[in-house]
């Protein structure tokens, strides 16, 4: 028996150190695909650092073997194929016009577009025309089943289309009159790519945030799932790289990103960057890198405060809490009385000193106060990740538990309208 | 006969965009090569007026193989700018990393990227269609060496597990910083890191250097093809504590087979070629570039580094060659021996520095940015010298300068004509097939070649005067 969705969701959401999801899926996909009927699939590398191909096959268990021979046809695939010159050029054009039929397109890397999108070449013609990605995704993205991208750089932009942008870099999605499903990541996880595409293969388009992203591994923050959470709640803060507690006031973009890094773990289920003793830089979010650097500058420098949004009392209490120079997360715990009991304890005594005039600041507040520096605050509008925060929470409020809408639900060709916000260029 | 042009774009199978585009005589002999690479994307020019401590994480994203090499070497320009020196035992977490991230690299390079060319594989993609000319290996031994590549694939991730355990994650990991490492080794990583790499070094006495062995036995004439470089440039590899500039695998210059001590200002920068539009033959320290996509006779956006006005090979072969470990001709199986056997003598490496680690003394000393500095990172990476120049001023990347190894290997022919170390290994070479140039990439390969690096930007304007500063 195939999976059903739910258990194949159910799989994807625990993915504990141990239990790849693989084990169990590949070999009811290989049922219940055939092997004779792998999908083909294109992997186009636009501009890139080729980390995301070299990070997918780094799957622990649908190790690259087995996704060859059970899951996926990869016809083009530019670091690993077979072909060279004429012959990779060849396999590249049959997809390009329709002798291949349909296949699946992940995309890796930015597309550039400044000089017409001269700046990369990905195959030449005998004629000497260069194929650059543009040209390549517009005619492949026409044609493909589902659309992936695959990295941050093809979902958002990422590292090469970061300010000043030399190469007028897009995300795929900008590109293409359809809908991308972004699996963002740099690079991305081996699980989050090929989950995502088994479950295109199996179930159709998974559930999408509104940046189009895969709700299964992209629904809650980092800062949700972390490891050392309970530090942040206590209040215990790491004051140089290398200590092994909350990296909040290092820097530390878990609040405002979207993963499942600390649950997922990278590599083998084995370490992820806060458990390296530093801080999350935010790589799956659309804004990253620019408005996640500087890498170890606090949140509310930035003005990208996700956190007040997380504890619904604390957005009048943003002035105090800056002023204290302390996080506003530990300013609410003090608040609210939930740090934790053992935290004299743990504390040292200029910390307790910090709390105690936290507290006091807290206390002097007249009511209201926080409320009219707030409303002057001037939020960031190009804070995308904020206002999807703000959306998350609000639904989170809203629906408690939102059960999986059934497959027979969905249309069959729901793959080609575009996902919302997507502007062609 | 007249002459004939051949391309073979894409040619696959190598980090990034490249192209050879080469020119053959009437009797299929090549007479002109050109190393073209059509790929661009300005990573120096982003990394200007950042918080210099972005620039580790930053620049790892110039290439998904050898991310460590770039966070490690732009760590050690920023430590000289400050003037920190990270503690031995962050000294020795980093070169672990390094070294697990080297035998990540090694291993793909062979398996995955370069004896696809000499052996067939199975007959379904991606494996094929491929060229079919010259395959001399018996299926028999075809499949015995394809056992390694899928092997290959889980020690690989294995070396790959090796970094993320002092890094938090690789590609792109988060474990060297300016000032040092943040991963304390304790007991337990230290005895799961010896149990990975004892696995590692089955792998590559059961696999990888008994494959090398068979290739050479059925391509012996490919010790003799691929040659042509005039002399070896190397920044050594893996810096010791207490003193970076001293390197557990040695550097230097060889220059008509006498060996002599680098000298950082002997670099220049060729642009005659290439897509920029700057006076030629100089340090990029004057004048400003923009690229000039339409600049007549340029065909590449990589510059042509040249040392004392010579075209210099780095990467394995050269360090195996100050190391006085393999000291042979450059050719194409030279080179890929010369990589298995550096991978050998890394894992020995790194068990020697595990061994060394003391879980009780720190691994980082903290950094400070400091107001105004310059530092120079030079580092042996995965493919060989890679150097990063960096100018801090009001505590913000002033300069940002990259020379990566692929572009000594992989850049175009200089203003004199002299061609590239690749282009010289190619000239010469008699074509088989001129349908299925297969030789060419099989020399080609030999290199390494990581065009993710060579063309992250080399921005014209970039000021190299800090060259002078060690």
């Amino acid at each position: 028996m195939p999976l059903t969705r739910r258990e194949f969701l159910r799989l994807c959401l625990q993915g504990t150190a141990g239990l790849s999801l693989a084990n169990i899926f590949l070999p009811h996909l290989a049922q219940a695909l055939g092997n004779e009927e792998r999908p083909p699939v294109i992997w186009i590398e636009a501009t890139t650092c080729t980390g995301d191909i070299l990070s997918a096959i780094n799957a622990v268990d649908h190790d690259l073997r087995h996704l060859l021979s059970s899951v996926i046809d990869l016809r083009y695939q530019q670091l690993l194929m077979g072909g060279e010159g004429s012959v990779a050029r060849e396999v590249l054009e049959q997809a390009m016009d329709g002798r291949l039929g349909r296949f699946l397109l992940i995309v890796e890397g930015t597309i550039p577009l400044r000089a017409g999108g001269g700046f990369n070449v990905i195959a030449r013609r005998p004629s000497g025309h260069g194929i650059t990605p543009l040209e390549a995704v517009r005619e492949l993205g026409q044609r493909a089943s589902h659309v992936l991208a695959a990295g941050v750089c093809a979902s958002f932009g990422g590292p090469f289309a970061a300010n000043p942008n030399p190469t007028q870099s897009v995300p795929l999605h900008q590109v293409l009159d359809r809908r991308v499903i972004n699996v963002p990541g740099c690079p991305v996880h081996p699980d989050w790519l090929w989950g995502t595409l088994t479950h295109c293969l199996l179930y159709g388009t998974p559930d999408l945030d509104s940046f189009s992203r895969p709700t299964l591994f992209f629904g809650q923050t980092v800062h949700d799932l972390c490891t050392r959470r309970q530090f942040f709640d206590n209040g215990i803060f790491a004051s140089e790289l290398g200590q092994p507690t909350c990296m909040y006031k290092l820097g530390c973009k878990g609040p405002v990103t979207f993963a499942d890094c600390p649950r997922r773990q990278w590599n083998g289920h084995l370490s992820w960057p806060v458990e390296a003793n530093t801080p999350c830089i935010g790589c799956t979010s659309p804004e990253f890198p620019d408005r996640m650097t500087p890498f170890y500058a606090r949140l509310p420098g930035l003005e990208l405060p996700g956190v007040r949004v997380s504890t619904a009392t604390l957005t009048k209490l943003v002035a105090g809490a800056t002023a204290a120079g302390i996080g506003l997360h530990l300013a609410g715990k003090v608040l609210t009385g939930r740090l934790g009991q053992t935290y004299r304890k743990e504390r040292t005594p200029t910390e307790i000193q910090e709390i105690v005039r936290v507290k006091k600041i807290l206390r002097a507040l007249p009511p209201g106060c926080g409320t009219r520096i707030e409303s002057r605050r001037q939020e960031d509008p190009r804070s995308v990740t904020l206002r999807h925060l703000r959306k998350v929470k609000a639904r989170g409020r809203g629906q408690e538990s939102r059960t999986p809408r059934k497959l027979e639900e969905r249309p069959p060709e729901q793959g080609d309208r575009p996902a919302r916000g997507e502007r062609k260029v | 006969m007249a002459n004939r042009k051949v391309v073979v774009g894409p040619m696959t199978r190598v980090n990034g965009m490249w192209e050879i585009h080469v020119t053959l005589d009437g009797q299929n002999r090549v007479v002109e090569a050109r190393s073209a690479s059509p790929f661009w994307r300005g990573m120096e020019l982003i990394l200007q007026s950042r918080d210099p401590r972005d620039a580790p994480y930053l620049t790892e994203r110039i290439c998904g193989i050898c991310s460590s090499a770039h966070g490690y070497a732009a760590s050690l320009a920023l430590e000289e700018a400050a003037g920190v020196e990270p503690p031995p035992n962050g000294i020795l977490v980093r070169n672990v990393l390094l070294g697990a991230d080297f035998l990540q690299n090694h291993i793909r390079h062979f398996y995955f990227l370069h004896m696809p060319a000499f052996v067939a594989g199975p007959e379904q993609p991606p494996f094929a269609p491929r060229f079919t000319t010259d395959l001399r290996i018996p299926r028999r031994v075809s499949e015995t060496i394809y056992q390694g590549y899928f092997r290959a694939i889980d020690e690989s991730r294995r070396a790959h597990e090796l970094a993320a355990l002092f890094s938090g994650k690789v590609p792109h990991g988060h474990g060297v910083v300016a000032g040092g490492a943040t991963v304390h080794p304790d007991s337990e990583k230290i005895l799961r890191a010896l149990g990975m790499v004892s696995k590692l070094r089955s792998f590559i006495d059961e696999h990888y250097l008994p494959d090398v062995e068979r290739i050479a036995e059925y391509y012996p004439d490919y010790f003799s093809i691929g040659g042509g470089t005039e002399g070896f440039f190397s920044f050594g590899a893996f810096p010791q504590a207490p003193h970076k500039k001293k390197t557990a695998i040695p550097g230097g210059v060889m220059l008509e087979g006498r060996r002599e001590e680098l000298d950082l200002s002997a670099i220049e920068e060729h642009v005659r070629f290439s897509y920029y539009d700057q006076e030629s033959r100089q340090h990029p320290a004057k004048g400003t570039t923009e690229v000039a996509l339409e600049k007549p006779g340029a065909y590449t956006f990589v510059k042509a580094p040249r040392y004392k006005g010579r075209a210099l090979e780095t990467g394995p072969i050269a360090r195996m060659w100050f190391a006085g470990r393999y000291r042979e001709e450059p050719s194409t199986l030279s080179r890929t021996v010369a990589r298995a056997l550096e991978a050998r003598l890394i894992v020995d490496l790194i068990e020697e520095w595990l061994l060394a680690m003391d879980p009780s003394s720190p691994v980082f000393e903290p950094f400070e940015v400091p107001e105004e500095g310059r530092g120079v990172g030079i580092l042996g990476a995965m493919r060989g010298a890679l150097g990063h120049w960096v100018e801090i001023s009001s505590r913000r990347i002033a300069r940002y300068q990259i020379i990566t190894p692929s572009a000594w290997n992989c850049s175009p022919s200089d203003d004199t004509g002299r061609p590239s170390p690749v282009e010289a290994a190619l000239l010469g070479v008699q074509v088989q097939n001129p349908e299925e140039p297969v030789e060419l990439g099989r020399i080609v390969r030999s290199f390494d070649p990581c065009l993710s690096c060579a063309t992250h930007v080399i921005k014209g304007g970039r000021r190299l005067t800090s060259f002078q500063i060690i």
